[in-house]
């Protein structure tokens, strides 16, 4: 029994001490935090992306294989502003993870670093599906990327203290590299400045506000409500009479209503990334805002 | 910019006040000419104010790389952003996250509500069934929530029953720092065993609950006690639990005395197939002690007479679900099958007529039970959904009918049965906080001879948090 009993202590002592060589395990809610974690984090990170870019963040199973996830995490990097409210809480609740519970350092919120587009001044349902902190659709402005780049690599180095120094090289390297990126970017956008688009759900607030465009409708009337055909009517007639250059659409939106109002406006419809994998040319941050760009010059040349 | 609402609200409250003083004539104008003192020395320092925050935001901006209509202002030191929470600064600040969902419904039933019973089954004495006759107002379930502390969060949910009564559905505490993926939770809380033993009415994908938790467990079972879970840390969901308490809830009853009555145990697994399917499967075993558990029947002469079973009550559940989305979008597609198996057997004594005669003698039965569902949503914001109960009641061994003493008349209730319902539903959510649903069900609860044809109508609205639920 004794020899049993040794073995058993060895190897809880063991797996006590594993965790403190392994990487860094990251939980990231969407695929642009997660490459974001990776860009940042290199091979010190071992990085679980909760969703997928044909997926609406909003609604999402708190399904068992994610909670398993949120069980071994290291640090959650969520959105925040209330975007994964419908899910993110069961998984840290039922994680049974104390370093990922709100407040402690293995929880990141994006939306937490940045001043939001948006924010509601009046806080009613009867307005949509609006988010208190303001619209939490924040990843299109590579800006924002910037900013939470910045926290995220100050946040790796205070979790995982003894790679500090390959984290912070890595969130110079990657800075310098974004901010040359978005000089192009912003330099190549030029002839979309001012351009009339209308968007489905105020999900391109951050895009539009990035590179100057201006939304001049929505397809849903509020955010989370879908047209009804009297609203539809209403919005060909005010469009016809100045039609948007185009209307943009998120890989994971629904192409019925757009479509629709496409042919009746005449506009033509630019399917966007959204996320990183949400075509097949955003592979990563670099390739979302390229492929975004590409996208919209395509009509607006 | 928060420094100048305690100059602004000052104004405004000297400006209610006013006219309230005013009446009184003679000071009138010495207040007139306080408050005009008073304005202009504000508004000077409001002038100055604004100076200093246009220096500061000059200065501010010339030293950041990014434009402040960039919106992007970077914070390393991940202070919070002036529209967020923390911001405010008042007692209100830390109030807990309330929600309140309203339900009610529309019934039309072919047979009369009073006469619904499971034949075969000891009841429960829980409110089941198809409820009352038409309009019907459910039960207003009101939650509220927060962190205590870094160490535990503590949960309140109480329905406000049609009948004016206010029940603790649950009120429980729940650890947030025990390490090891361990979670314990404590106070009165629903049970963690099968699938939808945890699930809220108000979440229920049908108006009411399968007939074998209606059978097994009265609806729902909820006890005053203690559980302490544990989660592997595995890529597979391994979750193993144990649960303990006052064993108030069918079928167990409190015992007259110290300590706890019974135990639960239960295992859940689960994962993904590819993009678009999770599934989640489990076990679970109850072992729970009755005393003097009393139900009401009618003896061989059809007069009412309580009678009462004394002895061990133990059951297995077996719970299975699988959900399937495009992609994993649950937005515009999605379908659910679950399924739930259970088995009790009870071994003790059946007293009969516990207020006269109170003869007693052996008993033992062994019942089982199971559903399965599917729903679907077809389209956004539209979800149908088929569901089939099936019960067997086995024939019990009752000693009182064995030995002679009654003849098997005496008990009603367990004549042998295998009670079955059939049930579609049809819902619309307009929003994630509003459901309106429609379901018909073939109700043989009774015996097949008696087949209730259930009509309804129910609605569902939540107001207050954004609510999130478990899988």
């Amino acid at each position: 029994m004794l020899p049993f009993i040794r073995s058993v202590l060895a190897l809880l002592v063991l797996t006590a001490t594993v965790p403190a060589h392994a990487a860094l395990k990251v939980l990231a809610t969407t695929s642009d935090w997660g490459v974001l974690a990776s860009e940042l984090g290199g091979d010190r990170v071992n990085v679980y992306v909760a969703t997928s870019a044909l997926q609406d963040v909003h609604r999402v199973e708190a399904k068992p294989s994610l909670v398993a996830r949120a069980r071994t995490a290291d640090l959650v990097i969520a959105t925040g502003a209330e975007l994964e409210i419908g899910w993110l809480p069961v998984l840290v609740q039922e994680s049974g993870n104390p370093r990922i519970q709100p407040g402690r350092p293995g929880y990141f919120e994006a939306a937490a670093q940045l001043n939001l587009l948006e924010v509601p001044s009046r806080l009613d349902r009867s307005l949509g599906d609006i988010h208190s902190q303001g619209n939490p659709h924040v990843q299109l402005d590579p800006h924002n990327i910037a900013a939470v780049a910045k926290a995220l690599t100050a946040r790796l180095a205070t979790l995982d203290a003894g790679n500090a120094p390959y984290y912070v090289q890595r969130g110079s390297d990657f800075e310098s590299r974004w901010q040359q990126a978005i000089g192009r970017w912003e330099s190549r956008a030029a002839p979309l400045r001012g351009i009339p688009v209308v968007v489905i759900h105020r999900d391109q607030a951050y895009l539009c506000h990035w590179l100057g465009m201006q939304e001049v409708a929505a397809i849903e009337p509020k955010p989370g409500v879908p047209p009804s055909a009297g609203y539809l009517g209403q919005l060909v007639t005010k469009l016809s009479t100045a039609p948007p250059r185009m209307i943009l659409r998120n890989s994971y939106n629904d192409a019925k209503a757009v479509n629709w109002l496409s042919e009746r406006i005449h506009a033509p419809v630019v399917l966007l990334p959204f996320s990183v994998g949400g075509t097949a040319e955003a592979k990563d941050l670099f390739g979302l805002f390229d492929d975004t760009l590409n996208r919209l010059l395509t009509v607006e040349p | 910019m928060t420094l100048f609402k305690p100059f602004g609200a000052l104004l405004v409250l000297s400006g209610a006040v006013l006219p309230v003083v005013g009446e009184a004539a003679d000071d009138a104008a010495a207040l007139r000419a306080e408050l005009q003192a008073l304005n202009s020395d504000y508004t000077a320092r409001l002038a100055t104010l604004e100076a200093r925050i246009t220096q500061l935001e000059s200065g501010a901006s010339s030293a950041a790389t990014l434009s402040v209509a960039n919106a992007a202002v970077p914070s390393a030191t991940s202070g919070p952003g002036p529209g967020s929470p923390a911001a405010r600064s008042s007692a209100a600040a830390f109030n807990p996250a309330i929600s309140l969902i309203f339900a009610g419904n529309y019934a039309n039933v072919s047979e009369d509500p009073e006469s619904w019973q499971i034949a075969g089954f000891i009841p429960s004495g829980s409110e089941v069934g198809p409820g009352e006759r038409s309009f019907n107002l459910g039960e207003s379930e009101l939650a509220i929530g927060a962190s205590v502390d870094p160490y535990f969060s503590a949960n309140l949910i109480a329905a406000i029953t049609g009948e004016d009564e206010i029940e603790v559905e649950e009120a429980y505490f729940r650890t947030l720092a025990l390490p090891r993926g361990f979670t314990a939770k404590g106070g009165r809380f629903f049970s963690s065993f099968g699938y939808l033993n945890e699930v809220h009415a108000h979440a229920w994908d049908f108006v009411d609950q399968p007939l074998a938790y209606q059978a097994f467990f009265g609806n729902q079972l909820a006890q005053d006690g203690v559980q302490l879970k544990w989660l592997a840390p595995t890529d597979l969901y391994i979750e193993l639990g144990a649960e303990t308490g006052n064993g108030q809830a069918f079928p167990g009853t409190r015992l007259g005395r110290n300590g706890m009555n019974g135990a639960t145990a239960f295992a859940h697994f689960g994962g993904d197939v590819g993009d678009s399917t999770s599934w989640r499967a489990g076990a679970s075993w109850l072992d729970q002690r009755a005393e003097e558990r009393t139900y009401e029947d009618v003896d061989d002469l059809g007069a009412p007479v309580l009678n009462a079973f004394t002895g061990k009550s133990r059951t297995w559940v077996i719970d299975a679900t699988l959900k399937w989305a495009p992609s994993g979008n649950v937005a515009r597609q999605q379908l659910k099958v679950q399924g739930e198996y259970m088995r009790r057997e009870e071994t003790g004594d059946l007293t009969f007529d516990v207020e006269g005669l109170a003869l007693s003698d052996a008993y033992r039965s062994e019942q089982s039970g199971w559903y399965l569902q599917s729903v679907y949503q077809f389209r956004p914001r539209w979800r149908v959904g088929l569901r089939y109960d099936a019960l067997d009641s086995g024939s019990p061994e009752i000693g009182l009918v064995g030995s002679g003493a009654l003849p098997p008349e005496a008990f009603p209730a367990l004549v042998p049965a295998d009670p079955d319902r059939v049930t579609l539903m049809l819902d619309w959510n307009p929003s994630e906080f509003s459901r309106l649903r429609a379901q018909y069900a073939w109700d043989d609860a009774r015996d097949a001879q008696d087949r209730d044809r259930q009509f309804m109508l129910q609605y569902l609205f939540g107001i207050g948090a954004h609510g999130a639920h478990k899988f």
